[in-house]
């Protein structure tokens, strides 16, 4: 028997905005338990939520990028549920008016295109952390509770493990070229929970539905779905029931396995939020936002190889993240050549930052001065191999590159005039070579342009001497 | 001493002319509440350190060194606020509400927290953890509820304002079962910000005190935008107290038949002579109808309870407040701390509000209760586009026997029929004094359109100086 | 409406709230006629009229994306009823099933 699968994702973007989505507690990393709370995460009694402006904007943009319908009336709701890290009790989601809906995000697997729909995406709290002890204890931390999501719902039109992970990668890398989202799945910024259910091919009715929440990569949501695939069609070839549950993915085995089985849906009470007056997105608003929306990775892939001529190769490599496509753009911008820039991007820079393990944004480097020195090579004001020194000293202390070369003294040697002497008393003085060039040896400039370089202490033009030296020889 | 004849004005003027000091004031007041408090029990803390601010302006500030009680589901820093119930009875909370932020700007006496119905549910003030509050005009009545405590002190004389919150007539009841002003503004005026939710649609925090002048002018001081409630109106704030000493010649004055079709005997006749004054003062009278009066009730306790079962979830053991001793496991501290932490009352309403929200149940409960209440609304609506106000009994009866209907709680939730209208329409309405029945007082309801609670003052302050009812003292308060 | 023992149990259960065995009964038939109260509301004719879950006057209100600290640890830790390292202690969840 063949089998169908159908397969959908629920993922969570943490939102970036500097404060949370209800209180004005600051939001960031790291911090001590339960320092960047205040009496509105704690849920106590008498508090009221008051709406971050910040995050519609930030969902706007999202809902933008993947083509979706922004509700002109959206409202929060309760969902409640008890849980230690969640302090009222309920959660301030979208659940009957979210943000927008009927969107769609296109992949491309087996060089093949398919539209994926996005059901719908809302707004809503995340909860704090528990850290669960091994002396019968759990420990809450709520510095996590307020920060801002935006939960994107797949419609189930994915039919493959391949299609999955490109649906989840596409998704990533629209939401990563709003800005709106960092979308690191290690630091929980870009959260998947994914479900699966496969049915007989030509039946109609969708199979029963196995979650997996939590996924750490792609690869794992890969494996995972590839797994239920097999594991839920040998069930139903032996004669089984899948149940509706949820599994997790074991790292070590490659397998899923069972956490729970649910009884039918969870009770959450959904009602609208009394405490939020409904909130009208106005078309004004998301002009503005349209305006202001980041170029998308595709509009930028396609500016790189089409119009800059760079490899397929290296134009991917600027766009791995915002940061670095940006810097790219920024560099250009400033009058670098596209092509030297790419390269110094992709090799020097993405050195230093692996080197150093820091991000663009830590580094003194600016996209100015990395054009100011990708232009000094151009104009051949200094060697490539000038360069390095030059680069090595802007990307650590942030020093002008036009500035550092005239300091130091760096400037390249292309007088005639000056070199031209040079050559002549080079090759009086090396009759050797003068006599292995005339035998064909190639070596021989070789190793008259480094006695040059080494009487200039490398500063002069590699060119301009390799073209007055054959001009010397073979005169002789 | 007590303020059984005192009203702002007239303390104010004492303190202005330095024959009392503020200090003193503090002190007698609360010396008077001990005193008085053990036949009452209206309050659940004392401060018995209470002091006045100082430098205070007296000529400016009609507020300054005010002694003024506070209903305890209204949150104060540093003073435990416990909504008389045992789950939060050691809560201390670390902010303040801003309506007490505002109080402390004017300088106001902070006295103590005021006894009432657990999370202000109850007509009764008897389902409190800290014992019933019994009535200052006859000890063995109830003196209405959920802000029983507020109107208690208030009527005898142990402040001369109090603050309450009304969300389903928790001002207005007890403010007619003891023969004191009590209004509950409309929906928006007030921030809720520190007021411990119970619904939070029809939640509104209001001002009880003899005279309606004096509520006027703490209401001038507590009521207006909020950076903390953003459900809170932004409208400019009038001056309530122009609205005091204005007469009634050409106001449009609706009464509502089956509200009137409620009273019968001698509580029919005490409200019909009070509408009889305003006509004979000039103003029109105008009969009109609310034909969804007997599904207020129903629609009031499926919202109002959906609305409490989400609202005290966080009430859960964990972060604050009563957790239970023997919980060995996290469903435990939830089950038996909130099982041993909340009243029977409270927990009816949880499950009756949990039940109306479950799968299954939200369209015809939840979802229809949503929808009466659009009808309900429209019917307000459709009498203020013709009337300023609407007139008539603020309760069926006067107050009954403390335990008389504490074991029937559909007979105790119909006491609100006329109350709670004004709350699922977010419409301001008070209570004044309108008569003796039995020797209990019963009040006159007045409701105006969002936003118009100046003509509630109009009416009442005009009712107030016509049957003086003021001028009475509470038979348990006699010497 | 019929109310069944299970449904109030259920109900409780979504609330954190428990019965005694011996109360059932008697819950159950209070809570029955409390329902069956609310349930007149059947009887009004609702077609086509609106929700109303509210009655602000405002609507869209946002505040401004600008972090701040409000209250200290401290502050914020005095009601905790146990505490460890700035951290709420609870009781770990042992049974497995937290959602209904
Ligand atoms: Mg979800
Ligand atoms: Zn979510």
């Amino acid at each position: 028997m063949n089998f169908k699968s159908t397969i959908g994702f629920e993922v969570h973007f943490e939102l970036k905005t500097k404060s949370k989505i209800f209180s004005p507690s600051p939001v960031s990393y790291g911090a001590k338990p339960n320092t960047e709370t205040n009496v509105i995460d704690w849920g106590m009694p008498g508090v009221l939520p008051y709406v971050n402006k910040d995050v519609y904007r930030l969902g706007i943009m999202v809902a933008l990028a993947t083509h979706s319908h922004i509700l002109p009336t959206t409202h929060f709701d309760r969902k409640n549920y008890y849980y230690p890290d969640s302090p009222k009790a309920y959660q301030i989601t979208q659940f009957f008016q979210p943000l927008a809906r009927d969107g769609y995000v296109e992949i491309e697997v087996h060089g093949k295109k398919k539209r994926i729909g996005i059901h719908e995406m809302h707004i809503e709290e995340d909860a704090g952390k528990n850290t669960h002890g091994t002396n019968g204890f759990s420990y809450v931390d709520l510095n996590r509770q307020g920060v801002p999501l935006l939960e994107v719902v797949s419609e189930p039109e994915i039919s493959d493990p391949d299609e999955g992970y490109a649906y989840l990668e596409k998704l990533r890398k629209i939401v990563q070229f709003t800005g709106a989202s960092d979308v690191k799945m290690e630091e929980g910024s870009m959260r998947v929970d994914t479900n699966i259910s496969i049915r007989p091919a030509g039946q109609k009715e969708l199979g029963t539905k196995v979650e997996m929440k939590n996924l750490n990569s792609f690869e794992h949501v890969r494996k995972s779905l590839a797994y239920e695939e097999k594991r839920q069609a040998q069930v139903l070839l032996s004669g089984g029931r899948v149940q509706i549950s949820t599994r997790r993915f074991d790292e070590a085995t490659g397998k899923t396995v069972l956490e729970r089985v649910k009884e039918g849906d969870a009770d959450y009470r959904y009602f609208p939020e009394p405490d939020i007056a409904p909130d009208h997105i106005s078309d004004e608003w998301i002009e503005e936002i349209k305006s202001s929306l980041p170029r998308s990775a595709e509009e930028r892939y396609n500016q790189y190889v089409n119009e800059f001529g760079l490899k397929e190769y290296d134009a991917n490599v600027l766009l791995q993240t915002k940061e670095s496509s940006d810097f790219f753009d920024k560099t250009v911008a400033a009058g670098a050549d596209p092509q030297l820039a790419a390269n110094w991007m992709n090799t020097q820079v993405n050195g230093y930052l692996n080197d150093n393990r820091v991000e663009l944004a830590d580094i003194k480097l600016t996209p100015e001065n990395l054009a100011a020195m990708i232009k000094l090579i151009k104009d051949g004001t200094i060697s490539s191999k000038i360069a390095k020194k030059v680069f090595a000293e802007t990307i650590a202390n942030g020093t002008d590159p036009k500035k550092y070369v005239e300091d130091q003294g760096m400037v390249q040697l292309s007088d005639t005039s000056v070199l031209e002497p040079m050559v002549k008393e080079v090759v009086d003085n090396n009759p050797q070579s003068v006599e292995d060039f005339k035998n064909g040896k190639d070596r021989a400039i070789g190793f008259l342009v480094g006695q040059i370089m080494k009487q200039t202490r490398g500063k002069a033009n590699p060119k301009v001497i390799n073209q007055l030296l054959n001009d010397e020889l073979q005169k002789r | 001493m007590n303020y059984l004849n005192e009203d702002i004005d007239s303390l104010n003027e004492k303190l202005a002319q330095g024959t009392l000091s503020a200090d003193k004031l503090a002190q007698d007041t609360v010396e008077n509440i001990k005193k008085t408090d053990e036949k009452l029990n209206a309050w659940i803390t004392v401060q018995e350190d209470a002091k006045p601010d100082e430098d205070l302006d007296f000529a400016n500030n009609k507020l300054a060194g005010i002694p003024i009680a506070i209903k305890d589901n209204i949150i104060t820093k540093d003073v435990k606020t416990t909504a008389a119930s045992h789950i939060l009875d050691n809560y201390i909370p670390v902010y303040d509400a801003t309506v007490i932020d505002r109080l402390k700007k004017a300088h106001v006496t902070f006295v103590g927290k005021t006894n009432m119905d657990e999370f202000a549910m109850g007509s009764s003030t008897e389902h409190s953890y800290f014992g019933a509050t019994h009535n200052p005009w006859d000890f063995d009545k109830v003196p209405g509820g959920s802000s029983g405590g507020s109107a208690a002190a208030v009527a005898a004389g142990q402040v001369v304002a109090a603050l309450g919150s009304d969300t389903g007539g928790s001002i207005r009841q007890p403010s007619a079962f003891n023969g004191i002003f009590g209004i509950k503004p409309t929906y928006g005026r007030v921030s809720r910000w520190g007021l411990i939710a119970f619904a939070s649609s029809l939640d509104e925090i209001g001002v009880m005190s003899k005279r309606a002048k004096t509520s006027a002018q703490v209401l001038n001081v507590i009521a207006g935008a909020d950076d903390h409630d953003s459900t809170l109106s932004t409208r400019a704030v009038p001056d309530f107290t122009e609205y005091i000493g204005k007469d009634v010649k050409g106001l449009r004055v609706a009464v509502v038949k089956e509200y009137m079709d409620a009273v019968d005997g001698e509580m029919h006749e005490v409200i019909q002579k009070q509408i009889d004054v305003l006509k004979d003062a000039g103003a029109i009278i105008n009969e009109v109808s609310l034909p969804l009066t007997k599904y207020v009730v129903p629609d009031y306790y499926i919202i109002a309870s959906s609305e409490a079962s989400s609202n005290l979830q966080r009430f859960d053991g964990i972060r604050y407040g009563y957790r239970a001793e023997d919980a060995k496991n996290l469903l435990d501290v939830y089950v038996k701390s909130r099982s041993e932490g909340f009243g029977e009352e409270v927990q009816r309403r949880i499950l009756l509000g949990s039940f109306a929200l479950s799968a299954g149940s939200y369209d015809r409960f939840f979802r229809q209760a949503s929808k009466v209440r659009t009808l309900i609304c429209n019917d307000f609506d459709k009498i203020f586009a013709d009337n300023d106000v609407i007139v008539g009994p603020t309760t069926t009866t006067p107050a009954f026997n403390i335990g008389s209907e504490i074991s029937d709680p559909i007979k105790m939730y119909n006491n609100d029929i006329l109350t709670i209208s004004a709350n699922l329409a977010g419409i301001p309405a008070a209570s004044v004094p309108a008569g003796l029945v039995d020797g209990m007082p019963v009040g006159l309801q007045v409701m105006a359109k969002r936003f118009d609670e100046g003509s509630i003052f109009q009416v009442a302050d005009f009712i107030e100086r016509n049957n003086k009812f003021y001028e009475k003292t509470p038979a348990g308060m006699e010497d | 409406m019929e109310i069944t023992e299970e449904t109030i149990k259920h109900v409780a259960g979504l609330s954190r709230l428990e019965i005694d065995e011996k109360e059932i009964g008697k819950v159950t038939e209070q809570m029955s006629s409390i329902i069956n109260m609310a349930d007149q509301l059947s009887e009004v004719d609702t077609e086509g009229v609106e929700e109303t879950v509210q009655v602000v006057d405002r609507d869209t209100v946002f505040r401004e994306d600008k972090p701040e600290h409000w209250e200290t640890r401290e502050e914020l830790m005095k009601n905790v009823p146990e505490q460890a390292n700035g951290f709420i202690k609870v009781p770990v969840i042992i049974n497995k099933d937290e959602d209904e």
